[in-house]
């Protein structure tokens, strides 16, 4: 048990000593992605053939200088570029290998832990750039990696390399060198803005907690993160668990919290886990616990898992939710700052919130100031996915234009596919087009467009896309994951999903886009809570962008895009046809007829638009009309 | 003094303690429409019907924003028009709208709303399902395709009466008010106080109704159909026929007649006969010291909840039966010899009496002795549904050989009624400025819990008054701390029999007006005290000797 601050720093130097001593070191990517494409194996293969050759291997950090230029072998956070996964990086080097399977280690340690080369036949090599070092691919470059700083160069389940890479450095300053007060002013400074999909301001909701008069306080960790296609937290909390329980026991210093809850979803289990094991670390170290460092400040965490209902991110509904109650936002006020968890004024934030706070005690305000724009300083991890070259993990300064995330870091539309929208903010965020390809990202640009940041997803879609069938998409998620509560999202999503559903299927009536608008009007306006109130926003943003793709799925029966298999009408173009009856051997409800030799004819009335016959002529004679 | 205003529709409203804007509206004489607002239950902001703007455009809830001194709102501008037309068009589109056959007609929220806000289409599907009726209770039916989700009868069960039968499940629009495991209400802990539906706004909870067999039975030649109706039923019937609120006991007794009702008795008998003997036992147990505190068991839904929650309590509980089951059995004995077959109906203000009534502890071979309990609401229906002109019938009295009641009897229709009823009867002081002084003990008003300390002899005797289930549950745990009570009165309802669940549904001004309405009737009672009514006397020398136990107590502890 670590007493005094001196301890914990002569403790940091001897890991940090032997994190040196390792002669090099091999982080394999050991989170949710990679392990689905086998990184455990890789990661055990790489131990057998290190020990098999008789190469001194640590998987664990030791501590003193025994392993003096051993092989550290080690189960590393998420890089975020999953696609590309299993990821294996060498220290010190930098060189990222990707798509690794156990049959690739050998020669990953023949060229670069045995001979200090690189196995080119395993490096970075898309679109003709070839890449060894992790920093040199497009992927990386235009990335600023603030909060998931030790993701992938560390191993994510040892408090000692966390120490060793400084981490629990802003605690000890927080608690050695800074008053709560300081803390508060510093926090304002940076003008730090929740990273949950809001952007309110950290610094005034630590204050307005630390101000309130009932002595019992908490602090409350948003992981329940649901929006589609978004891990960005997920990521945090098994890739650097320590630096999200850093930044919440800061923010329990300054607010005089006692308690700490963290909110997981239920199917992050590999988040729970490691939070759980990272807990458990530093309460062995004595850095969690009674009397930290030998201070009068205490703390004591506890994980509460929801059972998989998106509404729970919001705050209320994720308090009332920790108390065993139903997950049903409730009204305001008193806000969460004043009555929130067990009635107690609550610090709510989520994962990414809490992740930028060590450094911003560390390195200060000012520093963190130098990050994007003065409105919204700092960084924003992003989840970028859809019909793009590079999908994955991202993390940029605030104020980057939607053009460098996508065609730089994203490397662009695939197949040569022209870019068309990007959803941001998930379900309840706005779709953004080409015109606002060099809009900065930041909290209030978005806003002004009908867009959010929301937790951080960003879904690129090519001209193939519908968006009728992009905003049926995400209403349909809304409809499911309404709490049901008020009146308008209840019933409101449920009206709008029907509508959409019935535009998708070919029976749009005249005044619909009206009736959409309408429920949307009133949604946004009514509704309880945020979920609801958002919950048009893809509806809204897609009819004011794509009216016109909405106006042909009703008048013309036509999806523009060609994805609304209910619009689609194939027909045999009798000029290409050779009358070689494949097209109706493949027929599955024998709608083609035709005399061997002579066109062949789509009876329509039968057609039931599965697409088999176009996928099995080969004269590209069945056309989609 | 300018600066405790708020504007609302241009007219300066001064702020005076109202928790929220939606009261401070309704005082400035705007009837907001609301589905999901109650003042006694928990804000639940859910119907989004009382929105309104601010002069910056913004919208918010006003059952959920506190009055702003300065502030200046708007209850009535397109805007909100156009949100409250659909939002009532969105609860229409699956809703059931069969209101010409549905029991609320006429009484029910939404049918009024959307009357007033002229919706005359709906534009969206009509989703509708055809779920199945729960009538497994004997107190209330539960019909889910009339359910608005409103919520008024989670909280109602859930805060008010720590019943806790009903919550909310799934979500999403699947979302509805279930029972655990969906079982049928009767399996559920309800306890059949019928408070909500009391508060349900639509057709989604509404009373058993027991009339349609009734009728039948008045119809029959060869039944003598008998009646007893009890003290709180008097003053709540009034206003369902344009009438000021005020006892009518002689109109209901004459509708009674006219409806074919061959003798007519009033239960404040039968609650004479209750205070006569719950004094008795509270004083026996005041000397032995066991089983102290004495809880009154008038209460039927009160007594379901104590087995349920406190079955270790029972011994405390009084083993004196209701008073409609006490004047039911002397009914049946008085009429045992008579050749026509009897048929004893009891008109209540409540919901649990009809559970009461079939309890196998209140048959006798098979038969109960109460064989119909009607709500003053089913009353009402029926006094309509005989054409009956209310307000101009002329009161009649009620019948021999039971035709006189006292004044105890009739107070125990409100809270803290039963309780003053037993002072009467075991205080020393039998003058009228004695009896008088009575009423500033504490023991009358509509709070939730009263507490009390009277003189028994040199002794001080400390009571408790509670109503509403929830006020019970707080102060049994109290009790269990160790805090030291001689008498609890408990009545499940919030103010007593006047606010049964099977009386019209009323707010809190109604308690009042009911309350105010039977002390009045005390006091125009030519007796005062339980025992001073002379037809105790006659009953105790003549049926009653040597039946005492066997008509007159429960044991409730006997379990087949």
């Amino acid at each position: 048990m670590l007493k005094t601050r001196e301890e914990l720093e002569s403790l940091r130097q001897t890991y940090a000593c032997s994190v040196k001593c390792e002669k090099k070191r091999i982080l394999v990517c050991a989170e949710t992605g990679c392990i689905a494409s086998g990184s455990l194996k890789v990661y055990d293969s790489f131990v057998k053939i290190l020990k098999d050759k008789g190469i001194d291997c640590t998987t664990e950090l030791a501590e003193g200088v025994s392993h003096e230029g051993a092989i550290g072998v080690k189960r590393s956070a998420c890089h975020g570029f999953c696609e590309l996964g299993p990821l294996v990086r060498i220290e010190p080097e930098g060189i990222l290998y990707t798509k690794v399977k156990p049959e690739d280690c050998e020669e990953i340690i023949e060229a670069s832990i045995i001979g200090d080369g690189v196995a080119e036949r395993l490096i970075y090599n898309r679109n003709g750039v070839k890449a060894a070092k992790q920093e040199d691919i497009p992927f990386y470059k235009k990335q600023t990696r603030v909060v998931r700083e030790h993701c992938g160069h560390i191993d994510a389940t040892s408090v000692k390399e966390y120490i060793a890479a400084g981490g629990y450095k802003a605690l000890e300053k927080a608690l050695f060198e800074m008053t709560p007060a300081d803390i508060l002013d510093e926090i304002d400074k940076s003008a730090l803005r929740g990273r949950g999909g809001g952007g309110f301001p950290t610094g005034r909701k630590w204050r307005q907690v630390a101000g309130q008069k009932e002595p019992v306080h908490y602090v409350v960790c948003n992981g329940d993160e649901g929006d589609p296609g978004a891990f960005m937290d997920r990521s945090i909390m098994e890739g650097d668990p320590h630096r999200m329980l850093e930044g919440m026991m800061i923010a329990a210093y300054a607010v005089g919290a006692k308690e700490a809850y963290i909110y997981v979803r239920a199917e992050y289990p590999m988040a729970v886990s490691r939070l759980q094991n990272a807990i458990n670390q530093a309460e062995e170290l004595g850095i969690i616990g009674e009397n930290v460092l030998g201070t009068d400040f205490s703390i004591k965490f506890h994980i509460n898992k929801g059972a998989g209902a998106f509404v729970c991110g919001e705050g209320s509904a994720l308090t009332a939710s920790i108390e065993g109650k139903r997950g049903m936002p409730r009204v305001k006020p008193p806000r969460t700052v004043e009555q929130g968890l067990f009635e107690k004024p609550t610090v709510l934030n989520n994962v990414e919130t809490y992740a930028n706070v060590p450094s911003i005690i560390e390195n200060g305000a000012d520093w963190y100031l130098g990050i994007g724009p003065a409105n919204s300083p700092g960084t924003k991890a992003f989840a970028l996915t859809g019909n793009i070259q590079n999908t994955g993990l991202i993390e940029v300064p605030m104020g980057t234009t939607l053009r460098d995330v996508i065609f730089d870091i994203g490397g662009g539309m695939r197949d040569g596919k022209q870019f068309k929208a990007v959803q941001i903010g998930g379900p309840s965020g706005g779709c953004l087009v080409t015109k606002d390809l060099d809009m900065p990202l930041d909290f209030d640009s978005l806003k002004k467009v009908g867009a959010m940041i929301g937790s951080g997803g960003l879904v690129v879609m090519d001209e193939d896309t519908c968006m009728v069938e992009v905003a049926r998409f995400f209403m349909n998620f809304t409809q499911n994951e309404s709490c049901g509560k008020c009146v308008p999202c209840r019933e409101g999503t449920k009206r709008m999903l029907e509508i959409l559903e019935r535009i998708v299927a070919g029976n749009g009536r005249d005044g619909d886009i009206e009736l959409l608008l309408e429920l949307a009007d009133t949604i946004s306006n009514t509704a309880l809570c945020g979920l609801g109130k958002t919950a048009a926003m893809p509806v809204v943003s897609t009819i004011k962008n794509f009216r016109e793709e909405y106006e042909a799925h009703i008048y013309q029966k036509k999806c523009p895009a060609g994805q609304c298999k209910k619009l689609v009408t194939y027909q045999i173009d009798p000029e290409l046809c050779k009358g070689c009856s494949k097209c109706a051997r493949n027929c599955p409800v024998g709608a083609i007829s035709g005399e061997i030799k002579s066109p062949f004819v789509i009876d329509t009335s039968k057609c039931i638009k599965c697409g088999a016959c176009a996928s099995a002529c080969n004269f590209g004679a069945v056309k989609e009309v | 003094m300018a600066d405790n205003f708020m504007m609302i529709d241009n007219i300066p409203v001064p702020i005076a303690g109202e928790k929220n804007i939606l009261e401070l509206i309704r005082k400035a004489g705007i009837d907001l429409p609301t589905f999901c607002y109650h003042s006694e239950l928990s804000i639940y902001g859910a119907c989004r019907m009382c929105m309104v703007e601010n002069k910056w455009g913004g919208i918010e809830a006003a059952c959920s924003t506190p009055p702003k001194p300065g502030a200046e709102i708007y209850t009535n501008t397109p805007r909100l028009r156009k949100y409250r037309k659909m939002i009532l068009e969105l609860l229409l589109s699956n809703h059931c709208r069969d209101c010409t056959t549905c029991e609320k007609d006429g009484k029910c929220k939404l049918q009024e709303l959307a009357g007033r806000y002229g919706i005359r289409t709906v534009r969206f599907e009509n989703t509708a399902a055809d779920h199945d009726i729960d009538d497994s209770s004997l107190s209330i039916t539960r019909d889910r395709n009339k359910c608005i989700l409103c919520g008024d009868c989670v909280r109602v069960c859930n805060e008010v009466q720590h019943v806790g039968a009903i919550e909310f499940t799934n979500r999403g629009s699947k979302m509805r008010v279930a029972t655990a495991f969906d079982e049928p209400i009767a399996n559920s802990p309800c306890v059949g106080c019928g408070q909500c539906a009391a508060v349900c706004p639509t057709g989604a909870i509404v009373i058993k109704d027991d009339s349609v067999r009734l009728w039948n039975e008045l119809s029959e030649k060869d039944v003598k159909v008998i009646a007893q109706i009890a003290p709180a039923v008097r003053v709540a019937v009034a206003k369902e026929f344009g009438m000021s609120e005020k006892d009518v006991m002689g109109k209901i007794v004459a509708s009674l007649r006219r409806l074919g009702f061959d003798e007519i008795f009033d239960t404040a008998t039968g609650a004479d006969l209750t205070v006569l003997e719950e004094a008795n036992e509270f004083i026996e147990r005041l000397k032995s010291g066991e089983n102290i505190p004495l809880f009154t068991s008038c209460c039927p839904a009160w007594v379901r909840f104590c087995e349920q929650n406190y079955p270790e309590l029972l011994p405390n509980v009084s083993t004196c039966k209701s008073p409609m089951q006490m004047f039911g059995a002397v009914i049946k004995e008085q009429e045992k010899t008579s050749r026509r077959k009897i048929i004893s109906v009891a008109v209540m203000p409540c919901t649990a009496k009809k559970f009461e009534a079939a309890r196998q502890e209140f048959t006798v071979d098979g038969e109960p002795i109460i064989n119909y309990v009607i709500t003053t609401q089913e009353l009402i229906q029926m006094i309509k549904e005989a054409g009956i002109v209310f307000s101009e019938i002329e009161n009649e009295s009620i019948d021999m050989p039971f035709g006189s009641i006292s004044g105890a009897g009739v107070i125990f229709g409100v809270t803290g009624g039963v309780t003053e009823a037993v002072i009467r009867r075991i205080s020393s002081d039998k003058s009228l400025t004695g009896l008088r002084s009575l009423a500033y003990t504490g023991v009358r008003g509509l709070e939730g819990v009263k507490e009390l300390t009277v003189k028994y002899g040199d002794r001080d005797v400390r009571i408790a008054v509670v109503s509403g289930l929830g006020n019970a549950d707080a102060l049994i745990k109290r009790i269990k701390e160790g805090e030291h009570f001689d008498l609890v009165e408990v009545m499940a309802c919030p103010g007593g029999c006047i606010n049964g669940g099977g009386q019209p549904s009323g707010g809190y001004a109604d308690r009042v007006e009911r309350s105010a309405a039977l002390y009045e009737s005390d006091r125009v009672c030519a007796n005062k005290r339980s025992e001073e009514n002379p037809l105790m006397m006659q009953l105790y020398n003549g049926l009653l000797r040597g039946k005492v136990h066997e008509l007159l107590h429960v044991d409730y502890l006997k379990k087949e």
